[in-house]
């Protein structure tokens, strides 16, 4: 690149990420202030970050809307990955006409949007008394065909000898996922552990339909009914913004590097 | 002869395993999208409440295009996707083969600033964008400060500038998300392509559409695809954003849907035949771009 044309770049970049962050730094900064200095449009941090997680945890069941979405979050997480990984492993190491066939069928229901199975399932789940649990919120979402072709992509690179040795060994074709496979496909798992937390973390819908008990509602649910008085305390509501945000940049940037190897699997 | 027999038991077995395998995820999907979604079919042609439910025909399917709520709602749905979706996706091409660029520096720094927003959950990032173009928000302190306004405008208070905010903060969310498809589709053209096409006299506007859109057709494909599902599936935008104001302006179809089915005296039958219109909308435009987008050369 010449030298003119470096600085378009730069500074093409550096507006696109000062626009990609500034939304968040703005966030930090209202949740340590006033709302009145915040009205006024005060860019500094602020004193006032006690003040507001005081009438923050005052007003709001923080913690339980806290614990609920971590426990509803890790468990779905997990079993997803598990149920996800051994068909994706399934649908790849044994393939053969049939399998390849419910696959693609598995596909469809990629399209299928939420809207149309959303009343279904809420009838489903009230007769099988599932509303307001940790079950009805996993269910719906536990198992996506994006997942298991995530891990088929992956499943595509494991050598056959080792499983050829491994079965010659005498291990089971469940003992050679698990020992095998799982370990040896960490970048895979991180991967689908990243979208899979944050997808159920900033699910929204789904609990709004099902988590109609206080005691059940998710953080993202108590950011949003924040927003419905008649006036918004701005330090209050970007404090509750921040908290809700700060798990998921945790992972983000804890499994960044294995998020963006996975992908690339994925798209493969 | 026994070696053979053999042999297809050892295959049979695995075969097994490979069922076992794959069961309990395709039960799943098939209970938790496939049935719910059949259902949803027969109840469209229903009208009640709760289970006093009775067989109507096609009534619910020639009610929502009387709908003007619906109706706006569609067309909604249509702006978000028709402006929304080819910028950010023109945008994250750009920034992606900018990235790729070898001798440029701090990448890491811009990809993951640039990523940093789909960290953010769809409710947060509605609500952040909310303030910031509140009446006394700081877009409007700003506007003032400038001398460009006198007093705030009420920028989700009118259905065209709400409309625009919604694709603004739809473009800052998910420009990241395609930019990361693209940067890993990037990785599989051999930089050496690049500098062949230099050496040859070609420009970097040249090489852009003529190697890097072309390689990236497939990653193109899906994304575009990804965000047209995404797109006519819109709900937390529309209700914490705007809650679908002023006066249903800006309401999505996925939120009306809510609010037919939770919100107002709930309509079930009718609700579900405005999903199956969602449904075929997906399902007809992805057709399409596949066969626009998967034509060889």
């Amino acid at each position: 690149m010449t030298k003119g044309k470096k600085f378009f770049a730069y500074t093409f970049l550096i507006v696109v990420s000062f626009i990609s962050v500034f939304p968040l730094y703005w966030m930090m900064v209202a949740a340590t202030n006033r709302s009145v200095d915040v009205t006024r449009g005060t860019l500094m941090f602020g004193t006032a970050l006690f003040d507001n997680a005081n009438k923050l945890l005052g007003s709001q069941n923080v913690s339980t809307a806290l614990i609920n979405s971590f426990k509803y979050s890790t468990i779905m997480t997990l079993i997803s990955l598990l149920i996800c990984s051994i068909a994706g492993y399934g649908f790849e190491v044994f393939h053969d006409k049939a399998k390849d066939r419910v696959m693609s069928v598995i596909l469809l229901a990629m399209m299928v949007p939420f809207a149309a199975t959303m009343i279904p399932l809420y009838q489903m789940f009230s007769k099988a008394r599932l509303l307001n649990s940790t079950l009805g919120f996993i269910l719906p979402t536990i198992s996506t065909p994006f997942l298991i072709m995530m891990f088929r992509q992956s499943a595509r690179s494991f050598p056959s000898d080792i499983m050829e040795a491994a079965r010659l060994d005498g291990l089971t074709e469940f003992q050679i996922f698990y020992r095998m496979f799982l370990p040896t496909m960490r970048s895979t798992y991180a991967a689908a552990l990243t979208i899979t937390f944050m997808n159920a973390w900033n699910s929204y819908l789904w609990p709004k339909v099902i988590m109609s008990d206080a005691k059940s509602i998710t953080m993202p649910m108590l950011v949003a009914n924040l927003t419905q008085g008649y006036v918004t305390d701005y330090g209050i509501l970007m404090l509750a913004v921040l908290i809700c945000t700060i798990p998921t940049v945790v992972i983000f940037f804890l499994l960044q590097k294995s998020f963006a190897e996975g992908i690339t699997g994925a798209v493969k | 002869m026994v070696n053979s027999n053999k042999k297809r038991s050892v295959g049979q077995k695995q075969s097994m395993a490979g069922w076992a395998f794959l069961t309990p995820a395709v039960l799943l999907i098939g209970v938790m999208s496939f049935l719910p979604m059949i259902q949803a079919l027969f109840l469209s042609f229903q009208t009640g409440i709760g289970n006093k439910m009775k067989w109507t025909g096609v009534t619910n399917y020639i009610r929502m295009f009387k709908d003007p709520v619906f109706m706006q709602a569609l067309k909604n749905n249509f702006i978000y996707l028709v402006i929304q979706v080819p910028i950010m996706l023109i945008l994250a091409l750009i920034l992606a083969s900018l990235l790729n660029h070898k001798d440029l520096r701090f990448k890491g720094l811009f990809r993951t600033a640039i990523f940093l927003p789909c960290a953010t959950s769809l409710v947060s990032y509605a609500v952040i964008f909310r303030s910031l173009f509140a009446v006394d928000g700081l877009v409007n302190n700003i506007l003032i400060k400038l001398g460009f306004l006198n007093t705030g405008y009420n920028f989700l208070g009118h259905p065209d500038s709400a409309r625009i905010v919604i694709i603004l903060a739809l473009i800052w969310r998910w420009t990241g998300y395609n930019m990361v498809f693209y940067l890993s589709g990037l990785q599989n053209i051999e930089y050496s392509v690049y500098e062949a096409a230099k050496i040859d006299g070609a420009s970097p506007i040249q090489s852009f559409f003529r190697i890097t859109v072309p390689l990236l057709r497939p990653t193109i494909l899906l994304t575009a695809i990804m965000s047209t599902n995404g797109t006519l599936q819109l709900f937390d935008e529309s209700v914490n954003l705007t809650n679908g104001g002023p006066a249903n302006a800006t309401i999505t179809m996925s939120h009306y849907i809510y609010n037919v089915s939770f919100k107002y005296v709930p309509n079930f039958g009718y609700a579900a035949s405005m999903s199956y219109l969602i449904l075929f909308l997906v399902a007809f435009l992805a057709f399409v771009q596949l066969k626009v987008g998967d034509k060889r050369d």
